[in-house]
Order: structure tokens, then sequence, then C-alpha cells
């Protein structure tokens, strides 16, 4: 990856560049409202790429709280395989049951149920094979920053297309204040793992991680459960988008899931780096002469 | 559309920003393994 790294990063800058020039040349323009709709092209994805690092986050998290013992990450293991096993169920059960399907959110098909547990459980012990306990605790470290850099770009993106459009740069609706408390939760977190020297503090910064993943879906599923001023959503809600449209949101998404990769790999670097430097300074400190008692 | 390029704009600030300090953290480790390698 060292020897890649220059390369993926031109190839990432090429694929930036070409999302940029196709946000502001070749996507349609709006009818309503107009090119500042374009800030569509970057407040979407780095929400969506927000949430995907927060949900690693809260991967790595709860590993590194059950795999610090052997029976409840035996426990977790077969609970989660219950759980994608229960949420395919679910989605047979959903898609038979009228009633059911007509309960879910608008746009949403049954089979999204089952594919989610079975994501979940897929990234669980993908993870679960690659990093030990300390390195999915930097991976968590890792994921949360850069989760929040992005959800940074999404709450100020926001309110700059909320002022021409809505007239007001920010209202307390459930979406943008879940949102801002998940960015606070997550900004919390860190400040914690900053400044706190405690040996416990990446157990509570990960209970705390765990807490603020539960966010997570509220600010997703929120503009269906209540009546927000936030926009439905265009994509898997009921909504529709013009197809070029579409094509240029997710050339962006691809861009900037690239460019978060490339840049948790450097923050994952330094935290081991990091790690390695403080074991090395701890021990050089006990192998120190003291100096002679009077 | 000034909103729009504030906007763009804003986003790469942070992420320019974030790199910067990335850099920086970076350097400032490399320091330490230095100090580290000629302390032994």
């Amino acid at each position: 990856m060292r020897k890649a790294f220059p390369i993926l990063g031109v190839l990432t800058a090429i694929l930036l560049s070409y999302a940029l020039y196709l946000a502001m040349l070749v996507a349609p323009r709006e009818q309503t409202m107009g090119d500042v709709q374009r800030i569509f092209y970057y407040h979407v994805p780095s929400a969506w790429t927000a949430f995907l690092l927060f949900f690693i986050n809260f991967i790595g998290s709860i590993q590194y709280l059950v795999r610090r013992n052997p029976v409840s990450d035996k426990v977790a293991n077969w609970t989660i395989i219950t759980l994608a096993v229960l949420c395919c169920i679910g989605g047979v059960v959903v898609a038979v049951v009228p009633d059911l399907k007509a309960a879910l959110p608008e746009g949403t098909e049954p089979s999204a149920i089952g594919t989610t547990g079975v994501i979940i459980a897929i990234a669980y012990f993908v993870i679960r094979k690659y990093f030990n306990i300390d390195a999915v605790d930097a991976l968590a470290v890792t994921t949360a920053e850069v989760g929040v850099v992005f959800c940074t770009v999404v709450l100020v993106t926001g309110p700059l297309w909320a002022r021409p459009v809505w007239g007001i740069w920010w209202t307390w609706d459930v979406r943008l204040t879940s949102t801002l408390v998940l960015w606070l939760i997550y900004v919390s977190y860190l400040i914690l793992r900053r400044f706190s020297s405690s040996g416990q503090t990446p157990v509570m910064a990960a209970a705390l991680a765990v807490f603020g993943a539960l966010d997570v879906p509220l600010v997703y599923f929120s503009i269906w459960i209540f009546r927000t001023q936030h926009p439905q959503p265009v994509i898997g809600g009921g909504g529709s988008i013009d197809p070029r449209m579409l094509h240029v949101l997710l050339m962006n998404w691809l861009a900037f899931l690239c460019f978060a990769y490339l840049v948790c790999w450097s923050r994952y670097r330094l935290e081991i780096i990091k790690r390695e430097v403080e074991e090395a300074q701890a021990l050089e400190s006990l192998l120190e002469p003291r100096s002679a008692p009077r | 559309m000034n909103f729009l390029y504030v906007a763009y704009g804003a986003t790469w600030a942070i992420h320019i920003v974030y790199l910067v300090t990335l850099v920086r953290r970076y350097s400032r480790l490399r320091r330490e393994v230095d100090e580290l390698k000629k302390s032994r």
C-alpha cells in the first residue's frame, strides 16, 4: 500500500477533478433552485461518507469492547449471525404481509431489511478477520476523526444551500439538529481520546461511540418519521432524480470515497506509529538509570 | 451562484486544513522517532 499510495493519490485527484467538472458543468441545471442546487453533489456524498465512517467506527468500537473477553466475543459473533438471519426472515415476512409492507418508508423495498443485516454481519466479520484488538481501536479513532471532517463539510454546506433556497441559514428541525448532535458526540469522542490519559479511555470512548452511532439511524430516517424542513430523499425514499444528476452524484460519492480511504489509511498509519513511539518512550523511561539516592 | 462557490471552497478548505494537521502530526512524530533513535 505504501508504494501504491502516490499512484492512488494521483488517480483520486483525477477522479475528484472529473467529479467536480461533472458537478459544475455537466449536471443539468435544476429548474427551481438554479445553480445553487449543485451544492447537492458535495453535501450528499459527504453525508454518506460520514455515515459510512461512523458505521465502521461503531463496528470497531463494539469489537474493542467485546473482544477483551472471549465469552463476550463469542456471544457477539453469534448475536451478529442471528441478527443477519432475523433480518433476512424479517425481509421475507414484510414482503409477504401487505400491512407490514405498507408500513415501510416510501420507496423502501423489503429486501433492504435483509440486505442491511447481511452487510452489517459481513462488515463485522471482515473487520474481525483483518484487525486485532489494538488495530480495531486505531481503526475506530481513525474513522471517527475522518468522519467528523466529512460531517463538518455537511454542516457547513447545508446552511450555505439553505440560505438562498429556504431564506434561513439554520432551523432546529429534527434532521438538522440530530446531525449537529451526531457531530457533537463524535467531537466529544475525539476530545476524550485526545485529552484523557487514563488506561480506561479507549473503553469509555468505545462506549461513547456506540451511543453516538445510535444517532445515525435517527439522522437518516428523521425525514421519513418527522415533518422536517429538510427535503425528502431523492434516492430510496420514493423521490425521483434525473438519471444525469444521479450519475454525477454517484461519481462524486465514488471520488469522495476514494479520497476518504486514502485519508483514513494515512491517519491509521499515523495512529499505529504513534502507539509504537509511545510504547518505545515508556520502555525507554523504564530503562533509564535513576539518579543515585542521597 | 456565490453560495455554490463558497460551499465548494469551504469543503476543500476543511479537507486541506485537516490534511495539513495530518502532515504536521507526521513530522512531529518523525522528530520523536529520530530522538528515540539518537538516545539509544
